[in-house]
């Protein structure tokens, strides 16, 4: 058959055969014993030519609501932010993206030295010592925190606090089942992790304590309280952290956080639906020898010059195997180019502006849906976003503010039974006051027709 | 390739430099003193570069010079699947309805995707013969502990609570046995025979009562056919354990032999691999599973199904084993792949498979006289060449796969699989040319020849690369994990 992609003529397949000694391509599947062969082809869809096929799933592209159409204002973990133009440019050059995981360090400095900017980027906004080369997302990444810190304390007890997104929850819990780890939710007071709750359930049995910063509601977590509670009782302290935030608020790193983790998809990274985006992990020096994943080094080369490898490999799955304690081996490689582009590009001021901005912006909407009579639900000190109360079903008012093109914020009663009617809404910097103003006012006009009070 | 050391990008900066462009802030600017906490505010400003945009866009491009891909030259790494990664794929996935699509957005609003996730795991059921597929899986080794997890609440369901051990051959990738471990298990080596192949016996020997599963790779890692598959699938069957597919080296089978149909249970596949993901130096991948019907209960959650003409995710699943990822997925690979699947069709895909098998074959006999070759049968898509002859003349695989850097090559997978002394293994893949294959042929025999009559080109290889074997011990002795601003 012909295809584009299949460069073999008739020519050449007798000539391979003949060095093969066979008469056919069909000989060489003899050893697929007769009841297990399929015979025929697959019954799936016929093939399409490239201008058919993109006609065809470009009908179905155009059949979602996407950002560019709709404002959004919609984050809990994935948010529409400035994506650099460059980006796309520098992650399209095929050098990068068609190329393996950097094992032969003679013809992958590239990739190498990349993944070392990131690293230090990573170090750089969190205040760790070390981070990886990054991990599937910021969900698995937390989750892989719990294992470290069970490996590295030998307790079986994580305590997890009710404000880390639901979703990286479930993920923490599913990874713990297999490692045989107990996982425990410390309570909310007023959107924030409870101290005092906290306090009661510490113990020595407790490998890990985590919290997110900003936490799932915006809010930003007081991890000065929080730190002494947990080192006291030999627990790590893992902080899952929006790495954009880390722009205008003390990193993790300096607020006593041994592992902080997160996802990078605020840095040039699409939504794309909720992936791939891009995990981080960065440690203490202390626990170098146990971060999951991989590591790039610097060293020298025979003639002293400088070069990057793949190190500290003694840790991973392809050395240690069933003594790993961790089984990634593709990671996010190239959503972590991605993220490295965008905060050059954003770089040391850019990126504390556009933090910033976020912040200007959610504190304007929160007057705005103040002054329209809404109640926000929390209110201490939060990054870009805030919880309002509806009042009414969130998935209501969400398809009327649909006819507008906007696109809601998060129905938070899909993960919390008290915070039904109440929505957490995400303003990034992408948002104009024109658009905020418009939120605001169909908000408004949509509680109001579906006949609600609010105070 | 680009000879002169490229700076790092924070030694190009510059105060003041600037590659952004914000959008205008037209709210009034918060002071945040007024509404942080002091400790809480940052005071030290991150140290990310200063630079401008066309610093930056001759940074990546230097950096891009100094890195292989597929579309820079051969890429016969065994086991990877390193084929040609369509440029369509690229520009779908690039689709505003497919990239700026918000995971949490009503499902109304967001069909077209669900659709088309919908559609791919259908294809992939055909694919894989099995009864049900999920895409939440992050990459291979997330998919196998997915499909452990799986097992364990399947045999754990059955109040089987002593299913502990997880079989693997000795042959098998690394991920395998550190899934296994993951997941809660122990982990058993079963050992390969004389033709390369599970050992029969040793496989009966190793199971009992307490075996949750055997994880393969079929063909193995050597290329080669599991011929005793069947009889494998009822050993294990009969003392109730579970048969693992690890989807690795599905390109040498499709249209051929599907999982599903050869016995096996749970199956993960590597989309960027057989279905050209692409590999994006190391990443996202996607690792969707399969199962058959007496495991679908315990499927990561959410499930996609179809209701009529809607599409929507169940939650409801209580015997799932929950969630194994934020979200759905790495969505954006799975429309890369589903566009490569329909680019093929059923023929296309048949091909694929033909194609790489011919050329795998090809290479290994033309290659045979001058290496040695463990395993002389018919081959699938990969083989395993060993360098045993090589290294009795003080030549190393390490040093031909360096010298293979002269010529333009990316080398095989070396030292791998772990029972083949000096192990080179190759995989050409279907996308490439037979001119292609015979100059790596010809480079592979002229190597072979330099270890007889001038080893040290070898041994002190590469030559022409940006620069020389480096000091991997130093690396990992004293670790430089990043850089610090000088003082």
């Amino acid at each position: 058959m012909k295809h584009r992609y299949l460069p073999m003529t008739s020519q050449d397949e007798k000539e391979m055969l003949e060095a093969i000694g066979v008469q056919s391509i069909d000989e060489l599947f003899n050893d697929i014993p007769e009841k297990v062969r399929f015979k025929g082809e697959y019954n799936i869809k016929a093939a399409k030519s490239e201008s058919s096929l993109m006609k065809e799933l470009g009908r179905i592209a155009s059949k979602n609501a996407n950002t560019n159409d709709y404002a959004s204002f919609l984050g809990a973990g994935v948010y529409d932010h400035y994506k650099p133009v460059i980006v796309d440019h520098v992650i399209s050059r095929s050098e990068f993206y068609t190329a393996y995981t950097p094992y032969q360090p003679e013809i992958s400095q590239g990739e190498l030295q990349a993944i070392f900017e990131f690293q230090t980027m990573i170090s750089e906004l969190t205040g760790m010592d070390i981070a990886n080369s990054s991990m599937y997302d910021g969900g698995t990444a937390l989750a892989e925190a719990g294992m470290l810190a069970a490996g590295h304390t030998k307790r079986k007890k994580i305590l997890v606090s009710q404000a880390v997104h639901p979703e990286t929850r479930d993920v923490v819990r599913t990874y713990a089942l297999g490692q045989s780890i107990e996982v425990e939710e410390i309570p909310l007071k007023n959107g924030h992790t409870d101290v005092e709750a906290l306090k009661e359930m510490v113990d020595d049995n407790v490998a890990a304590v985590m919290v997110q910063y900003p936490n799932f509601f915006g809010q930003v977590e007081n991890l000065t309280a929080l730190e002494p509670v947990i080192h006291e009782a030999g627990a790590l302290f893992a902080v899952s952290s929006n790495p954009l935030a880390l722009g205008a608020l003390t990193p993790p790193g300096k607020l006593g956080a041994d592992i902080t983790v997160g996802d990078a998809q605020p840095f040039g990274i699409a939504e794309a639906f909720g992936g791939p985006h891009c995990g981080y992990f960065a440690v203490t020096k202390k626990l170098m020898r146990k971060v999951p994943g991989r590591l790039v080094g610097e060293t020298v080369d025979e003639d002293g010059r400088r070069g990057f490898v793949l190190t500290l490999q003694a840790r991973e799955q392809h050395i240690r195997r069933d003594k790993a304690t961790s089984n990634i081996c593709s990671n996010q490689a190239l959503n972590a180019l991605a993220a490295s582009v965008a905060m050059t590009a954003l770089g040391k001021v850019g990126t504390a502006q556009m933090a910033k901005q976020n912040i200007s912006k959610t504190y304007y909407m929160k007057q705005q849906l103040e002054k329209a009579g809404f109640d926000i639900a929390f209110d201490g000190a939060h990054f870009n976003e805030i919880v309002v109360k509806t009042g009414v079903p969130v998935k209501e008012v969400n398809a009327k503010l649909l006819d507008f093109h906007i696109i809601g914020g998060y129905d938070l009663g899909r993960s919390y039974e008290e915070l039904k009617g109440h929505m957490l809404v995400a303003v990034t910097e992408q948002r104009t006051k024109e658009e905020i103003d418009a939120f605001v006012q169909e908000l408004a006009a949509a509680v109001r027709e579906m006949g609600a009070t609010h105070a | 390739m680009h000879k002169e050391n490229q700076p790092l990008i924070f030694e190009l900066t510059k105060e003041e430099r600037t590659g952004y462009s914000l959008p205008e802030l037209d709210v009034p600017e918060v002071d945040l003193s007024e509404l942080f906490p002091e400790e809480l505010i940052r005071q030290e400003a991150a140290e990310l570069p200063e630079v401008a945009e066309l610093d930056i866009m001759r940074h990546y491009t230097a950096l891009s010079k100094r890195n292989h891909g597929v579309d820079s030259g051969f890429y016969p790494l065994g086991s990877c699947t390193m084929k040609y990664n369509p440029k369509i794929n690229e520009n779908v996935a690039r689709f505003a309805g497919f990239a700026n699509i918000h995971p949490l957005q009503e499902e109304s609003t967001v069909q077209g995707a669900m659709e088309l996730m919908y559609d791919l795991q259908e294809h992939l059921k055909e694919i894989t013969g099995m009864d049900e597929v999920t895409l939440q899986p992050a990459a291979g080794a997330h998919g196998e502990w997915t499909g452990l997890m799986m097992i364990r609440a399947f045999h754990e369901a059955n109040g089987d609570m002593n299913r502990t051990k997880v079989i693997v051959p000795d042959s098998a990738h690394g991920t395998n046995p550190a899934s296994a471990t993951v997941a809660g298990f122990e982990t058993v080596t079963v050992k390969s025979n004389e033709h390369g192949l599970v050992d029969l016996e040793d496989l009966k020997r190793v199971v009992d009562e307490n075996t949750a599963a055997l994880m393969l790779t079929n063909p193995n890692t050597l290329g080669l056919f599991e011929e005793q598959i069947l009889e494998m699938a009822a050993i294990i069957h009969e003392v109730g354990g579970k048969l693992y597919y690890d989807g690795a080296n599905l390109n040498a089978v499709m249209s051929k032999a599907r999982p599903g149909d050869m016995g096996f249970d749970v199956v993960h596949l590597n989309l960027h691999k057989t279905f050209t993901g692409p590999h994006g130096g190391g990443g996202p991948g996607s690792g969707p599973v399969g199962v058959q019907k007496d495991l679908i209960p315990y499927l990561p959650k959410p499930v996609l199904v179809k209701k009529g003409e809607r599409f929507t995710f169940e939650y409801d699943r209580p015997e799932s084993i929950g969630r194994v990822k934020p979200f759905y997925g790495n969505f954006g690979i799975n429309v890369r792949a589903y566009t490569y699947i329909r680019t093929m069709g059923p023929d296309g895909l048949k091909a694929v498979t033909e194609y790489a098998v011919l050329n795998a074959n090809y290479m290994m006999r033309k290659l045979a006289p001058h290496f040695d070759l463990p395993y002389d049968r018919h081959c699938k898509h990969e083989f395993v060449l060993s360098g045993r002859r090589q290294k009795k003349l003080g030549v190393r695989t390490l040093d031909m796969a360096k010298r293979l850097l002269d010529f333009g090559y990316h080398p095989p997978t070396i030292y791998f699989p772990l029972n083949v002394e000096e192990g080179m293994m190759i995989e050409p893949t279907e996308t490439e040319s037979k001119e292609t294959l015979d100059a790596f042929i010809d480079a592979m025999i002229q190597i072979a020849k330099e270890a007889e009559d001038n080893p040290e080109v070898v041994q002190n290889a590469p030559h022409t690369t940006v620069i020389s074997r480096l000091d991997e011990t130093q690396a990992a002795r004293k670790p430089v994990l990043r850089y610090y601003k000088p003082e």
